[in-house]
Parts: C-alpha cells; structure tokens; sequence
C-alpha cells in the first residue's frame, strides 16, 4: 500500500472518534496486590530523587548564602554577571521565537501535505537531539569562522558569527531546534486534513483556517514546546562554549559565566549565579505544570 | 450561482471522460456520467472503487489527470472548490471540535462576511430544520452520531449551496440509527431540494435513497440508471453479482423475521 494510501487511512481512523482519541485519559495504575513492592519501590525513587536532585539543588542555595547575604547580592548584581544574565535572556528569546516560527510551520508541512522525502525532512530535524552539543558548536566554527568555508565571505562583509554574539545565538538555535517541531507534529498529525478542508470549501482563506481551526487545536501543545524550547535553552553549555570565546560580558552565558567563576575557586559567586538559573528553571517547572494542568 | 431555466434533460453535474491515478494506483478510469438539476445520485461500488475519488473531483479537493468537470453547464476543472457552489459532508463529518454546533453553522456563513443578523436568523432557521434549536451551544463531542451528522447536514447547507455532495454520510453511524437516518436525510434534501450526490457502499442504502445510482467498480463506471433499473436488468455480470448479494441479504432478513 502507497504511503499516501496509508496516512489516508490512518487519518480516518484516528480523526474517526473525534477529540478523544488525541486526549487520551491516563487511567489511574491499578493498586497491586502486594504493598510491600509499593513501598520500596516509592522508597527507591524518593531516595534517588534526593540524592540526584534535591541534595544539590539544597547544595546550590546554602553555598550561594555561605558567605551572607551581602555577598550573595554582590555576586548577583555584578556587572558581569548581569551582563551574562542580558546575553542568555537574549539567545533564549530569540531561539524560541525562531524555533516557535520553524516549528510551527516544518509541522504543519510535515503532516498536512504528502511529498517524496517528507520521512527525510522528518528525521533531518532530529538531529540536534542526536547530535553531541560540542560538535554542533564545532561545525557552527567551521562553516562560519576564519578558516570556515564562509570565512572569507564574511570577513569581506565584516560580519562576525563565531566569538560574538551571533554565534551565541546560533549555537543555542541550533540546539533546542526540534522541540517545538516535536510536540506540534503528532498533534496535528492526528487532526487529520477533514477540517481544514471542509473549511476550505466554504471559502476560507488560510489564515482564518489556521486562526480558527488549526491554532485552537494545537495552541497547549504548542505552549508545551515552547516552555521546554525556554528551559533548553537558558542552560545551553555544550555548544556555546565552544563558539563563545568566553569573552567576559561580551559572550559569556550564564552557564558559561558560572563556569568560569568556578575555575577561578570563586565558589561563592558560581554558586550566587547558578541560583539565578535555579530560580528560572523553577518558574520554568511552574508554567509546565500550570500548561499541563490546564490542558487537562 | 445563477440559476437558470433549463430544459428536464439538462445535466447539472457531468463528468466526462475523467482519469486519475495516486501513485500509479488508477483510481478512475474514463468516467463519465451526468445527473440532473435535483436528483439524488447514489455512487455505489466497494472500497478502492473510486467512489470517493470522484467525489472529492466534484468538490475541488483532488485534480483529475484529464477529464472535464461541468458543473451548471461550465467547466469547473480550475475553479476552486469554494467557488463551486456545492457543500460537502465529510464522512467523519469533520465537524470544527472547538466550535459549538450554532458557530459550526455559521462559519460558511461569517467567511463570506454576511451580515450578523443574517447569520443568526439562517443558523436558527437550519437549527429548526435539523431539530437541533436548544443544542447550539454544545460542542461537537457532546453530540450522538446521529446528531453530528445532523449538523455536519446543517453546516453544508447554510450558504445555500446548488449541489450537495455527502461522503459515506451514514458509515460512522451504528446500524439501529441508520435507518431511521437515511429516511430523514431523504426527507431533508426533498425539502431542501438540493441536487445532491452520495457515496456509499451499501447496496441497500443506495437502492433505497436515491433516486439514480451509478456503480463503480476498479475506478470505471459498470451502469447508471435508477435502483428498480440496476435491480430488474443488471448490464454487466460485477452488477449483477452486487445486486444478487443484496437480494439475498434481503431474502435472509425476511426469513429472519417470519420464523
């Protein structure tokens, strides 16, 4: 059978029992006859839990106040720590906004329309998940620094990618690309093309088609994406480092800022910033749960 | 669209010599056939006989490779769908599931920018017609099969289409309401009076609701004429096969009932 015939097929089938079959409920685990396996199985995890979690992220915050207050707030409100802050808030909205943008439209592709190589194009923008974060900043050096196949090109328009902040950016682009992509894609997958179509026969241009049908459908998922997008984003190390430069308050990150402090045996202030990325992973971890709870 | 006075014999709909293929899959194969200006046209054929394929040519949602399309005596082959005049009842209905049954309603009607009082006053009128009038503000997924078709029906008919195309309206629905539903939908669309074309692969549905039924079989056209025709003289042997099943079918259930 075609694979034209097949999505068809599947399409039907999924779109055949209406929002439920896309919403599915997670039924309650059914209570075991044996409670002693509940027990230590909760023991297990909670301790695992502390000891991989909770215990560093308690590590995090005493060391950050080990010296007082004062030189807690002194570390925060350095001048280059504030900066890294800038640089890293920076790349975060711009990768979201680009990958949001990317990922809205590479899914929709994706799953309304039927081409020679869509599986390929599919797999293409899992590479980043596949791909060690080191080597993408490496590759971003070679295409685009002095000896990069675009060196001399850009060296002519004098535009600087790699030691700056373009590169920054790029590097943390590069990085979360496929998450918004990864959680629109099945959702508008098992929407299937019925209403899109039914709308566009009563006239519909496109843009109402996707304000009115396809964005109410997608809008949780897509907010999803994006918080996950956000919280990859911010502690991007890997691939930034290397295209950096570690240019203090010019292209340090956060996480490259905390890095260097520490090497530095300045353990109080990497300790101070790290805190800062704590707190925003934190609020991060509320809006998922908030997201999670609504769509519900 | 236009109407016009025009002559018994005229066809509203015709189709001739159509091909299409999907991926070397020949899903019609020189079709041809007319239906006139308020007939109820049943295309009748098992699946991946093309059935729907020809379908969705009518409506604009697939490109035949060759062939022409007529619609009210001009070609449509390169007018978009909404500009055809038709409406279209998918068979999952496709009904907007974050739209409640009245906005369902009225969305043919806002795109083509009528004014508000005109909407309100034409999505209560077909509310009425559907019996529908104190459910406009539920959603789809609170709706039975029965009444979900009932509004995909609706939604199709708001802008006052000249052709009514429906796919399988009556698959997604269980057997007990089934019947019950074809005579409705009859009933419904002799008082509309809209010409209209189903697909369906159920011999009886088709020799029981239309009033002219085209069989299809591996993407061509085996007869057309009305179920008493295709029933009493049966052209070519796959009709004749189809038929006796049905006959059969019907033999069995009467026996069921009388023993």
């Amino acid at each position: 059978m075609s694979e034209k015939k097949k999505q068809r097929m599947y399409n039907q089938d999924v779109s055949g029992d209406g929002i439920h079959s896309i919403q599915k409920v997670i039924e309650p685990p059914r209570e075991s006859s044996r409670p002693v396996i509940k027990y230590m199985l909760i023991g297990v995890s909670v301790l695992f839990l502390f000891v991989m979690l909770i215990l560093p992220l308690i590590v995090v915050v005493v060391n950050a106040l080990g010296d007082g207050w004062a030189a807690y707030q002194e570390a925060v409100l350095d001048e280059y720590t504030v900066k890294a802050l800038m640089l890293t808030l920076l790349a975060t909205v711009t990768a979201v906004a680009v990958n949001t943008i990317f990922g809205i439209f590479s899914a929709y592709l994706l799953s309304k329309f039927y081409f020679r190589g869509r599986q390929v194009l599919a797999s293409l923008i899992d590479i980043p998940f596949s791909i060690s974060p080191v080597i993408a900043g490496l590759v971003f050096i070679l295409t685009f620094g002095n000896i990069g196949w675009m060196g001399d090109f850009l060296k002519a328009h004098d535009i600087k990618i790699v030691f700056a902040v373009p590169g920054v950016v790029l590097a943390t682009i590069f990085v979360t690309f496929p998450f918004v992509f990864r959680e629109l894609f099945p959702v508008l997958n098992a929407q299937g093309k019925d209403e899109e179509e039914a709308a566009a026969l009563m006239g519909a241009g496109g843009f109402t088609i996707f304000r009115r049908i396809t964005f109410p459908h997608i809008k949780w998922a897509l907010l999803y994406g994006v918080i996950l997008c956000t919280a990859r984003a911010m502690g991007e190390f890997g691939a930034v480092s290397v295209i950096s430069g570690h240019l203090r308050g010019k292209t340090n990150t956060l996480p490259l800022h905390v890095e260097i402090l520490y090497n530095e045996f300045n353990t109080t202030a990497a300790f101070a910033v790290s805190s800062i990325l704590v707190l925003l992973a934190v609020l991060i971890l509320i809006a998922r749960n908030l997201v999670e709870w609504k769509k519900k | 669209m236009e109407e016009k006075v025009i002559g018994e014999t005229t066809m509203y709909v015709e189709m001739r010599h159509i091909m299409k293929t999907f991926d070397g899959f020949q899903a019609s194969n020189d079709v041809s056939f007319g239906i006139e200006r308020g007939c109820l046209a049943a295309l009748l054929g098992p699946s991946g006989s093309g059935k729907t394929t020809i379908l969705r040519m009518i409506a604009g949602l697939d490109r035949p490779d060759s062939g022409d399309i007529l619609i009210n005596e001009a070609r449509v082959n390169e007018l978009p769908g909404s500009k055809r005049g038709i409406g279209f009842v998918f068979q999952n209905y496709a009904l907007f599931r974050y739209m409640t049954v009245a906005d369902n309603i009225a969305f043919g009607l806002e795109v083509q920018k009528k004014s508000k009082a005109e909407i309100k006053s034409r999505v209560e009128e077909l509310l009425e017609l559907i019996s529908m009038q104190d459910l406009g503000k539920r959603y789809p997924h609170q709706l039975s099969g029965g009444q979900r078709q009932r509004v995909a029906f609706a939604r199709a008919l708001a802008p006052n289409p000249q052709l009514l195309l429906l796919d399988e309206p009556f698959a997604a629905i269980d057997a007990k309401v089934r019947r019950e539903l074809r005579t409705w939908l009859r009933e419904m669309i002799e008082r509309v009076g809209v010409t209209s074309i189903f697909v369906t692969h159920d011999q009886e549905e088709a020799m029981e609701v239309a009033d002219l039924v085209i069989v299809t079989n591996q993407g061509r056209v085996e007869q057309m004429g009305t179920p008493d025709d295709i029933c009493m003289h049966p052209e070519t042997e796959f009709v004749a096969e189809f038929i006796d099943t049905v006959r059969f079918e019907a033999l069995r259930a009467v026996k069921g009932k009388t023993q």
